[in-house]
């Protein structure tokens, strides 16, 4: 799951940096994602993984790193998340 | 809960005597030194710090009906007050657990500082508080910043700026951070003077901020977090706040024009009479809003998480655009009412400033970005159907 995190991160994250070079634990905001552009990261993974994020989780935590949006996803949609 | 009703009392004379200056401070676009001063005397800026650190612990909706007040009289008044208590409500939010920002807090309370703020920046940056193109340049204990502010709103009257900047030289625009700096530790180079259509006496000129400090005057949280947390709220509520005092003003001189009006021809209805009903309509949901907005921040206090949710982000821009576009309405429609003694700048019923004034509320972070922001979130936000939330 985490491979396709960050094929979706490298499309819409607008960071100035490469994905590959981030652990999976990273601030994702202190490698430059905008609020903007983690809206448009999570449209990406809401048409990805055919899930739609509950309003809880709709703040700064939840796209905070790679492990973290991980870790929305296994609880949104846990059989998704295994493929 | 309980409502200090005695900050409204002590607030009282320094509305007065802003409204003794405001024509004054709004033809020559100067500092309304003598309506901040009396704030100073009658002991209202460091209300909202903490009382252990020598403040009042005062809450937002005490400070918003100060603010409105001030609204009533001289909106620059009131703006330099709200943008003072708008920092102030950083540092109460976010330097709690910090021993230098609780001893600079003790030190606002008890020597009445003013507290400015350098968020916008040259370079093409502008309005947009999300990115930085300057940044903290460490050097040991101590720090250098060098920043272009297009805008520093009273910035050679106040005694601190909260400033914001990239982490580091390397880190990318929009991972900032915040730093307090005080008169000591910067100079400024003006760059270019508010000569404006209104909110004349906030006097915020351009300047460029060369500083060095201590780094533990940096706080310790991301910027974006302190910007969701306390400054976008704190600013859009008590901005509605004096922009509903400026709104209330405008519908009183109306009103006083029409029952003069009535007075003189009884039995025969005053043609302004039904502009004044729908003035004060729409005054009533620019309260209703505020008072909604307050109370929906105060509930987000409580739960803590609530503060960074895209919900209350959304409201607190709604309010924003809602308020400052009903005051432009509310003032124009009491323009209608007073027709040529409101056009005119010297009768009692005199709205011109006010006009001026109500046109930047539009503009300061200007709606345009804000629906931008706004639109962005609701492609994933489903708003709240409910009617009692």
């Amino acid at each position: 799951m985490n491979g396709t995190i960050r094929n979706l991160l490298e499309q819409h994250g607008r960071l100035p940096v490469t994905v590959s070079s981030l652990a999976d634990d990273q601030d994702l905001y202190a490698a430059g994602l905008t609020s903007f552009a983690a809206v448009q990261l999570m449209l990406g993974l809401e048409e990805a993984f055919d899930v739609e994020f509950p309003e809880r989780m709709l703040n700064r935590k939840s796209f905070a790193s790679i492990n973290a949006i991980a870790a929305c996803l296994s609880e949104i949609a846990p059989q998704k998340a295994v493929a | 809960m309980t409502r200090n009703t005695s900050l409204l009392d002590r607030a009282a004379e320094a509305a007065s005597v802003a409204s003794r200056y405001c024509d004054e401070v709004d033809r020559d676009s100067r500092f309304p030194t003598e309506s901040m001063q009396a704030l100073k005397d009658a002991r209202l800026m460091g209300i909202m710090i903490p009382r252990e650190l020598g403040g009042e612990s005062a809450n937002l909706r005490d400070i918003a009906d100060v603010c409105a007040l001030l609204g009533q009289n001289c909106s620059s008044t009131a703006m330099v007050y709200a943008m003072h208590q708008i920092k102030a409500s950083s540092l109460v939010s976010h330097g709690a657990d910090d021993a230098w920002h609780r001893a600079f807090m003790a030190c606002v309370a008890s020597e009445q500082l003013l507290l400015g703020s350098a968020t916008t920046e040259g370079g093409g940056i502008g309005g947009d508080l999300g990115v930085s193109n300057c940044a903290i340049e460490r050097d040991g204990e101590e720090f250098n910043l060098r920043k272009d502010a297009s805008v520093i709103s009273y910035g050679k009257q106040c005694d601190a700026i909260l400033v914001t900047a990239r982490r580091a030289p390397d880190a990318p625009p929009s991972d900032q951070v915040m730093a307090t700096v005080l008169k000591s530790q910067y100079t400024l180079e003006q760059t270019s003077t508010w000569n404006t259509l209104g909110m004349r006496g906030t006097c915020s000129d351009g300047f460029i901020l060369n500083a060095r400090a201590p780094v533990e005057q940096i706080f310790p949280q991301p910027f974006a977090e302190i910007a969701a947390r306390s400054m976008l709220a704190t600013a859009h509520l008590l901005w509605g706040a004096l922009w509903y005092g400026i709104a209330a003003n405008a519908v009183a001189r109306a009103q006083a024009y029409v029952r003069a009006d009535a007075r003189k021809k009884p039995g025969v209805t005053p043609i302004g009479a039904v502009r004044v009903a729908e003035a004060a309509n729409m005054l009533q949901l620019m309260r209703s809003s505020i008072n909604a907005g307050i109370d929906k921040f105060e509930r987000a206090q409580r739960a803590n998480e609530e503060l960074n949710s895209m919900s209350f982000a959304i409201d607190m821009c709604n309010l924003k655009i809602g308020t400052s576009r009903l005051l432009t309405d509310i003032v124009n429609q009491s323009m209608m009412v007073c027709g040529i003694y409101g056009y005119k700048n010297d009768t009692p019923f005199s709205l011109g400033r006010h006009m001026r004034d109500a046109m930047s509320a539009p503009l300061m972070i200007n709606n345009d970005r804000i629906f931008g922001n706004t639109s962005n979130m609701l492609l994933v936000h489903r708003l709240d159907q409910r009617l009692v939330g």
